[in-house]
């Protein structure tokens, strides 16, 4: 080091040992690791659902040897999907990144337990993929007994190992986030001037901390009755296997909306941004996302209703489905409202966030439609069910991802992404999307079961569209891999906020420096400061001049 | 809110570490204890929630078969799990005063206190293991050596009775008992752990913040047992 | 930083009373009480678990945010429970086999 006293402008990315990253405490590290690992994951389950929609381009089983190799192809697509990328995906990369830049912090609460989070998810993502490598697991991703306690000759209690582990990493993340927010806001960050992206992760938050560790214990019950053989769940032995069910959805159903709410908060982040106007109903999102999260804990029977569950239980839970569709549908309603009277740019985050509400929406509403004892009745098992799911973890997680990561990937690596590929991505996405899942409700509706890998002649037409979607696709999620690594090609120039954003996160440099900032500011005003008169004219900060 | 008060015994302090260290990412020490103690209540909660599935599992079925859970609980020692109930509860009045003493500074006490509850907890442990062990020798180990008892098969000629309702029940007990003995080892280890901290001047501050969190686990603890002995072992003590 | 410093005399008060209620338990395990027997247990270990919790947990002294952590997880154990037995209760209402 030099005699000269040394300006500390060293940001996080300046790290180019292993150790520094494999050892890192630093929130913004560990969510460059998160979304390394989450990237590698998604591509796995997305490897597996492209060969199960290359089988189902034929009414015959003729890509695969036997069914039961469709077994294992959906099951390890599911439990990878759901358990290695979309729990984690904005939660951990997004949230670990962001949460104390957004609050004025100079990190979480608890940095190590961070890491070891990481690690938990990576030694449980090892033991999956050695799940996949030796055989794989045939029971769904929903383990339902006493297939998979007495009948499945798969590597269950691995599979089920896997899991358990991988619920820790959650915990860990949902508490530190927990004890962050409520301990660590900067001086003058009261509640109510939290951005919403932190309103719904504190959400998340509750339900990680609230519902994964019943699934730990859901899993653990499976793996002693499949390896002492007492009976639990199954029914010669004396047990219930609408007990497991009951346990598995109470974390199951709470589950997707840790995978859902994050992206609410992606999108309630970059509306107000590209439209140049406050958010409407900040208390209204606010409570909107606690609210989801309570109510997300009361529904999980909707999932049983043919199960043979008692009609009066299925009753309870199909009114409280219903419920929990009154939160979500005014957040949509304010983000549409948002927009009104705005300054609309449609550069790439928007254009996911756009693509959110629209597709998050239909998925929604098709929700209600299952939750209707009757409905569900006709389509359970099916791939209306199929369809629903994926327009909301796909259509809308994933895409809300894609935005946020488009939206703060100046702020995370210091540079620009090349708008018009951004652009182009999305598009494609979008289309393949639709592509894709739209011809499943009528698939279902038509009545093709769900798991099966032949079908009946005559649906063979849907499915051909479905497929050649998928690949679509699959390009749409392809060419962001390429050119958001090719951008760190450039230089870090992107500046402090190149989209003129509206919070803390953006009063610090791209890329930010090790600490976060260099004083920890203090908090004067509310989020959204955006004005659409404004658009054109900024002010040093940022900010819309008009304010 | 909670009032700020340290009490300070009289005289120089006893080590130069003194203050407890100030990690990075916190403004101040009050920060930085009300993050520790919040963050060990929200682990409570999760593990209210982990023991909470097995209790879902207890409900259901000694609600559907409560006969055999009655009948099943009666060959647990009622004597024993009520020595153990009171051990558990002597070790978290120690682990309390424990707590206390590492507010008050006073290291001696502090290191008394965290090897009484240690050593109740290994009380703890050694009577449950002449239980289990106790369990064994009456064939009462699900998946090992299960038979039902011979009193039993003959009650269940004159009255309605699911043997495998009654080998349920000691699925669970065994499930839930164990569970919870295994978060008495960790908490038997952490004391421990602490204890050797303290001991060798480690900790920062006089460990008020490490101790008290080790005290709300352990308390944790003693309070699923407190629910555990009823549940298990008190169903229907009369034959 | 540190929170009340609980006293000696409190804290083995507690105790004792715990060792009160333990004792009150297993006495009442001993009475025909019949169907009561469930209810008076439960009732006695949650009176043992707040005494628990309030004094040797500090919640007693301490402010409202780990009240909400304390009683929100015991919330959150009660919908486990009582939708879950919503379905085993309620069983065999309808006369529809295996409704």
């Amino acid at each position: 080091m030099s005699a000269v006293a040394v300006e500390f402008k060293e940001d996080y990315l300046q790290a180019y040992r292993l150790k520094s990253w494999l050892l890192t405490t630093d929130h913004k590290r560990i969510g460059l690791l998160y979304m390394a690992s989450i990237t590698f994951f998604f591509f796995v389950g997305g490897a597996a659902a492209t060969i199960m929609r290359l089988e189902l381009m034929t009414p015959k089983g003729d890509v695969l040897s036997s069914p039961d190799a469709y077994n294992r192809l959906f099951t390890i697509h599911g439990v990878v999907m759901i358990f290695f990328f979309l729990i984690p995906s904005i939660p951990a990369v997004l949230g670990n990144f962001l949460i104390p830049l957004m609050i004025g912090a100079r990190d979480l609460a608890f940095p190590i337990l961070n890491l070891l989070s990481w690690y938990i998810l990576m030694i449980g993502g090892s033991i999956a993929i050695g799940v996949l490598i030796f055989g794989g697991v045939d029971t769904g991703w929903t383990f339902y007994t006493p297939f998979s306690t007495m009948f499945s000759n798969t590597m269950v209690v691995p599979a089920a190992t896997a899991v358990f582990i991988t619920g820790f990493s959650s915990i860990l993340t949902g508490l530190n986030f927990i004890v962050t927010v409520h301990t660590m806001r900067a001086p003058g960050m009261t509640w109510f001037r939290l951005p919403l992206f932190v309103w719904a992760l504190y959400a998340t938050s509750l339900i990680m901390v609230l519902g994964t560790p019943v699934l730990a214990i859901s899993v653990a019950l499976v793996a002693v009755e499949r390896l002492l053989h007492v009976g639990i769940f199954d029914p010669a032995l004396g047990g219930d296997p609408i007990l497991f069910q009951h346990l598995f959805w109470f974390y199951s159903h709470p589950a997707v909306y840790i995978m859902v709410l994050p992206g609410m908060g992606v999108v309630a982040e970059i509306v107000p941004c590209f439209s140049r106007r406050p958010i409407f109903g900040y208390k209204l999102i606010a409570f909107s996302s606690v609210a989801i999260a309570v109510l997300g804990f009361l529904v999980w029977g909707h999932h049983m209703f043919v199960s043979g569950q008692s009609m009066y239980a299925g009753m309870i839970f199909s009114f409280l489905s219903f419920m929990v569709a009154v939160p979500s549908a005014i957040k949509v309603f304010n983000w549409t409202a948002t927009m009104y009277k705005g300054s609309i740019r449609l550069d790439t985050p928007m254009l996911y966030a756009l693509g959110f509400i629209g597709l998050f929406t239909m998925g929604g509403l098709t929700g209600l439609m299952l939750a209707s004892v009757g409905i569900d009745v006709h389509v359970h098992d099916t791939y209306f069910v199929v369809a629903h799911f994926h327009y909301i973890m796909v259509g809308g997680a994933v895409m809300a991802y894609l935005g946020g990561i488009h939206f703060w990937w100046p702020k995370l690596s210091g540079r620009m992404y090349p708008e018009l590929l951004g652009k182009l991505s999305a598009l494609t996405v979008f289309i393949g999307f639709n592509l894709t899942f739209f011809p499943q409700f009528v698939l279902g509706y038509l009545g093709m079961p769900r798991r099966y890998y032949e079908y009946p002649a005559e649906f063979q037409v849907l499915n051909v569209l479905s497929t050649a979607g998928a690949s679509i696709l699959a390009v749409g999620y392809v060419l962001p891999l390429a050119y958001l690594l090719f951008s760190l090609r450039w230089p870090p120039d992107a500046g402090p906020n190149p989209w003129r954003a509206s919070g803390l996160e953006w009063q610090t440099d791209s890329p930010p420096p090790v600490h976060n900032f260099e004083e920890i500011p203090i908090v004067t005003r509310g989020p959204y400061q955006y004005s659409p008169e404004g658009a054109e004219a900024i002010d040093g900060n940022g900010d819309d001049a008009s304010r | 809110m909670e009032t700020v008060t340290t009490h300070r015994a009289s005289g120089p302090p006893a080590s130069p570490n003194d203050e407890p260290i100030l990690e990075e990412q916190f403004d101040d020490l009050e920060q930085q204890h009300e993050a520790s103690s919040v963050g060990m209540w929200v682990f409570l909660a999760t593990e209210v929630m982990f023991f909470g599935g097995l209790i879902a599992a207890y409900t259901v079925y000694r609600a559907t078969s409560p006969r055999e859970f009655a009948l099943a609980s009666q060959h647990l020692n009622v004597g024993l799990g009520c020595l153990n109930t009171v051990i558990l509860l002597g070790s978290s009045l120690s682990m309390a005063l424990a707590v206390r003493a590492a507010q008050l500074q006073s290291r001696r006490n502090l290191l008394w206190f965290l090897a009484i509850t240690a050593a109740l907890g290994v009380c703890f442990l050694g009577v449950k293991a002449v239980e289990y062990y106790q369990e064994y020798r009456e064939h009462l180990i699900p998946g090992l050596n299960f038979q039902i008892p011979a009193q039993v098969v003959a009650k269940s000629t004159r009255l309605p009775l699911d043997p495998r309702r009654f080998e349920m029940f000691f699925v669970l007990y065994f499930f839930m008992t164990g569970l919870h003995a295994f978060h008495l080892i960790v908490g038997i280890a952490l004391v421990s752990v602490m204890a050797l901290l303290t001991w060798r001047r480690w900790l920062s501050g006089s460990g008020e913040t490490q101790i008290e969190v080790t005290g709300l686990y352990w308390h944790f603890v003693d309070v699923v047992w407190v629910f555990l002995y009823p549940l298990l072992y008190l169903i229907d003590v009369q034959s | 930083m540190s929170g009340h410093v609980v006293s000696v005399r409190t804290n083995i008060t507690i105790f004792v009373a715990l060792l009160i209620l333990l004792f009150a338990t297993v006495g009442a395990a001993y009475l025909p009480l019949e169907s009561l027997h469930l209810p008076l247990a439960l009732t006695i270990a949650a009176a043992k678990a707040v005494l628990i919790g309030l004094f040797f947990m500090h919640l007693y002294y301490r402010h409202h945010l780990t009240w909400i952590v304390s009683v929100a997880s015991l919330l959150w154990l009660g919908i486990l429970l009582a939708l879950t037995l919503s379905d085993y209760l309620s069983r065999g209402w309808l006369d529809i086999p295996g409704k």
